[in-house]
């Protein structure tokens, strides 16, 4: 059985458009919101109001089998074999591990190893889509919201390929998983978005209503919470008010518009800003009862599962001063990051590129990488628009990252104990390891310390550590 | 379209902006109006007072950094701060040479022995003052008039004091404030303090363009309003309470805000980032430490003024502020010590 792409939303969108509730008391405007944070220049006017785009066809989609945290997917084509739109292309290896699927009808060209973000070589596929085809795409079996307990829906997460689409790219079946004893209170939609320059989660707010609604019927049935909450930051009121119309009768959802503040997209912060308590040091969202999942994903599973389809493609922002046709993309996953780049075109020559947003995404090293399921969106900047390497003077104890950290860390003592390469005093008295590395404290330093910066370093040498240990 | 090379950082990629150095030139500028009306008040000698203080400063710490073979750190302005200041804290008479050996001795052992900016453990400027104020009691305590009708005219005697030699001071000198009411009891206007028609150090007369300076940095977010706060409202409460047990015996609060060094002290020198706590809570104490402090020397100390050494304490505790004070830690349910 095939059906073309876009049917699916139409058809989704005809469920939930005749039980409409009136959006009085589903949307609140709250003045209430985590404590410290930053204020960086959010820079989404380029892109905010332009509607998603699709994008063309890459002449050859790279797909790496690294696109999620967990274990690599293994591959399950040849080369030279001809696949389908939607077609396995490699299954899942484990239980943290998802599979991928064809983003294009085509012919397997290549297997061999391809670079991604981190400059790793990482085994991949590299497919030549058919170039007159319709691109129609396969699916597999279909989900439906009403009759599927709850393990069949994270199954079909799981088959799906879907992986958190704010960036991290974790698995969603396993954040999914409420751990035996545990209960699931609230499910919390995150679409706070709170990185400068990126509007993926705005424009998915703002076009695919429906998707998300049927999506978080699904994502409330696999975690069993009885209500959920769509959080959602003040420079997105409209998306706000859109999604409050389209919230079905008989569908617990409210939406909470906090204020905006870096970095309220992290869970802790997230959950903190709506419900007014603190996730545990070292705990995670679940013990506190809730679940958080971004909003874009969760449209990603109301699109994908009622028909057993895998993720082909994801909404990117592409922006930045060095781009001269900014907007936001549905781009077919593999899509390769030059071939992205050569098509909205670049004013002058590239000097910084990044993956994700500027306060937490990572530089690109080789434009020869692809984009992959966890690219939310590319930040590109010219020669003009980067500052030479500004000077790193000592600290002067202006406190303004102890006032800027959103844990509460003191940032200023944990520079000068990384410098000392004090360790573990670093994490048994100062709380190394509740950092989760936001940026807010670098963001702010007048003295240009690059103390995020460091305590990833430490954090990564505490860890070995530790693990030494363990063996030993 | 690609560059020659792709500049590789990890994140963040942006900074806010706002650099140690901008820091360090706004309190330049906001210290620019105080040396004005110094200078305004008190003529040439208060200039010769701050351009050799300024210049021993910035000189002495160009020195030390090539002495030492490091790369010259006046560029960022903290010498001059410390120039600035250190003069300010000196009568308008005081002898020149003893400007330049304080100033060389403000650098010297109250920053660079340390390491440095950022690693100094009082504020520089008073560990210059403190010295000439060990070393030179009788100069450092000899006042001029304000507004005299020569001064822009004429330099004061004293000023050319050869070094070593007994420095000769002119006759119109007055008592400040302070000292008058301490050994006299005499009290002066508020009006007269707060406009700086007293006598007293070349910076501590004005405490209307010391607060106005003080208004631009905190506006600018460049100085932690708590602690000139936290100081003033301390020294308030303090006066208020003895002032209205024994008005014979004890001074107004408004008297004691605005005579002497106090707006100064609490405006520009409490609030050096580097020898003052971290954290908000720590600085509401160091400061109300400071005020205490302040009232307890000036009332019971044998001292007419107290501002300097109990700035220099709260430098000094400020670490163990530091150390016991700490944010609750997000998640955690105790403070971490």
């Amino acid at each position: 059985m095939k059906r073309t792409w876009k049917n699916g939303s139409q058809e989704a969108r005809s469920l939930t458009e005749s039980n409409l509730r009136r959006p009085m008391g589903l949307i609140s405007f709250s003045k209430r919101t985590f404590k410290h944070g930053v204020h960086p220049p959010e820079n989404k006017q380029g892109t905010a109001g332009s509607a998603i785009r699709q994008f063309a066809f890459a002449p050859e989609i790279i797909l790496p089998v690294v696109q999620h945290l967990g274990a690599p997917s293994e591959i399950v084509v040849r080369e030279k074999q001809e696949v389908v739109r939607g077609q396995l292309l490699a299954k899942a290896s484990g239980y943290v591990s998802v599979p991928l699927h064809s983003p294009v009808s085509g012919v397997v060209h290549k297997i061999g190893n391809v670079p991604i973000l981190s400059g790793k070589m990482v085994p991949g596929l590299h497919i030549r889509p058919f170039p007159a085809s319709g691109q129609e795409a396969i699916e597999g079996e279909p989900i439906d919201v009403e009759s599927a307990t709850a393990e069949e829906i994270l199954q079909g997460i799981q088959d799906a390929g879907i992986v958190g689409l704010g960036g991290a790219a974790f698995p969603t079946h396993v954040k999914l998983k409420v751990p035996d004893g545990k209960e699931c209170k609230t499910l919390m939609l995150n679409g706070i978005e709170c990185e400068p320059f990126l509007t993926t989660d705005h424009r998915v707010m703002l076009e695919q209503e429906s998707d998300i609604m049927l999506g978080i019927r699904y994502l409330m049935k696999a975690t069993g919470a009885p209500k959920a909450i769509i959080g959602i930051e003040a420079n997105k009121k409209d998306a706000a008010i859109h999604l409050s119309k389209h919230i079905p009768k008989d569908l617990p959802v409210t939406i909470q518009v906090v204020p905006v503040k870096y970095p309220q997209g992290s869970e802790k912060m997230l959950i903190t800003s709506v419900l007014g308590i603190e996730v545990p040091s070292g705990g995670l969202p679940i013990d506190v009862g809730v679940v958080v999942i971004n909003i874009a994903t969760a449209a990603e599973i109301g699109r994908l599962l009622p028909y057993g389809r895998g993720i082909q493609e994801r909404v990117i922002t592409i922006t930045g001063p060095g781009v001269i046709d900014k907007g936001n993309y549905l781009m077919p996953v593999g899509t390769p990051l030059r071939f992205a780049l050569e098509k909205v075109g670049i004013k002058g020559s590239i000097r910084e590129v990044y993956m994700g947003g500027p306060m937490m995404g990572m530089a690109v090293s080789n434009l020869d990488i692809s984009i992959t399921k966890g690219t939310s969106g590319v930040v590109v900047f010219t020669e003009k628009d980067v500052k030479q390497n500004q000077k790193i003077f000592p600290c002067i104890n202006c406190g303004a990252c102890v006032d800027a950290c959103p844990i509460f860390l003191n940032p200023s003592k944990l520079g000068i104990l990384a410098k000392a390469e004090a360790y573990d005093e670093m994490e048994a008295q100062h709380h190394l390891m509740d950092c989760f590395e936001c940026g807010s404290c670098s963001y702010v330093c007048p003295s240009n310390i690059p103390l995020v910066q460091q305590f990833r370093l430490s954090k990564g040498i505490v860890r070995k550590r530790k693990a030494s240990q363990k063996v030993a | 379209m690609e560059g020659k090379v792709l500049h590789i950082s990890t994140s963040p990629h942006l900074v806010k902006g706002t650099s140690t150095v901008d820091i360090m030139r706004n309190v330049v500028y906001a210290l620019l109006p105080v040396a004005a009306y110094a200078i305004f008040a008190f003529g040439i000698n208060a200039l010769l007072v701050l351009t050799a203080a300024v210049a021993s400063c910035v000189i002495t710490e160009h020195v030390l950094c090539k002495w030492s073979g490091k790369e010259t750190t006046i560029s960022d302005w903290s010498a001059v701060i410390t120039g600035l200041l250190f003069g300010l804290t000196l009568p308008p008479s005081f002898p020149l040479w003893m400007v330049v050996l304080g100033g060389m001795v403000s650098i010297a052992l109250g920053k660079f022995v340390f390491g440095g900016l950022g690693y100094n453990v009082f504020n520089p400027a008073l560990v210059g003052r403190a010295f000439l104020q060990a070393a030179f009691p009788v100069a450092i305590t000899t006042w001029t008039e304000p507004f005299a009708i020569s001064r822009f005219s004429t330099v004061g005697s004293s000023l050319m004091a050869l070094p070593f030699m007994e420095p000769v001071f002119d006759a119109m000198s007055g008592a400040t404030p302070l000292s008058a009411w301490k050994f006299d009891k005499v009290a002066v206007e508020t009006q007269d303090l707060a406009l700086g028609l007293v006598s007293g150090s070349t910076g501590e007369t004005s405490a209307i363009v010391i607060l106005l300076a003080g208004l631009y940095l905190i506006g600018r977010k460049m100085m932690n309003w708590r602690i000139p706060v936290a100081i003033l409202a301390t020294v308030f409460t303090l006066s208020f309470v003895l002032n209205f047990l024994n008005p014979e015996s004890y001074p107004t609060p408004l008297f004691m805000l605005f005579s002497g060094g106090l707006m100064l002290g609490a405006v520009f020198m409490a609030t050096d980032m580097v020898g003052s706590p971290i954290t908000s809570l720590g600085v509401v104490i160091y400061g109300t430490v400071i005020g205490l402090l302040v009232v307890v020397i000036r009332i019971w100390g044998g001292l007419p003024e107290g501002v300097m050494y109990a700035i220099l304490i709260g430098n000094a505790i400020a670490p163990q502020i530091d150390r016991v004070i700490q944010h609750r830690v997000y998640g955690t349910k105790k403070i971490a010590s």
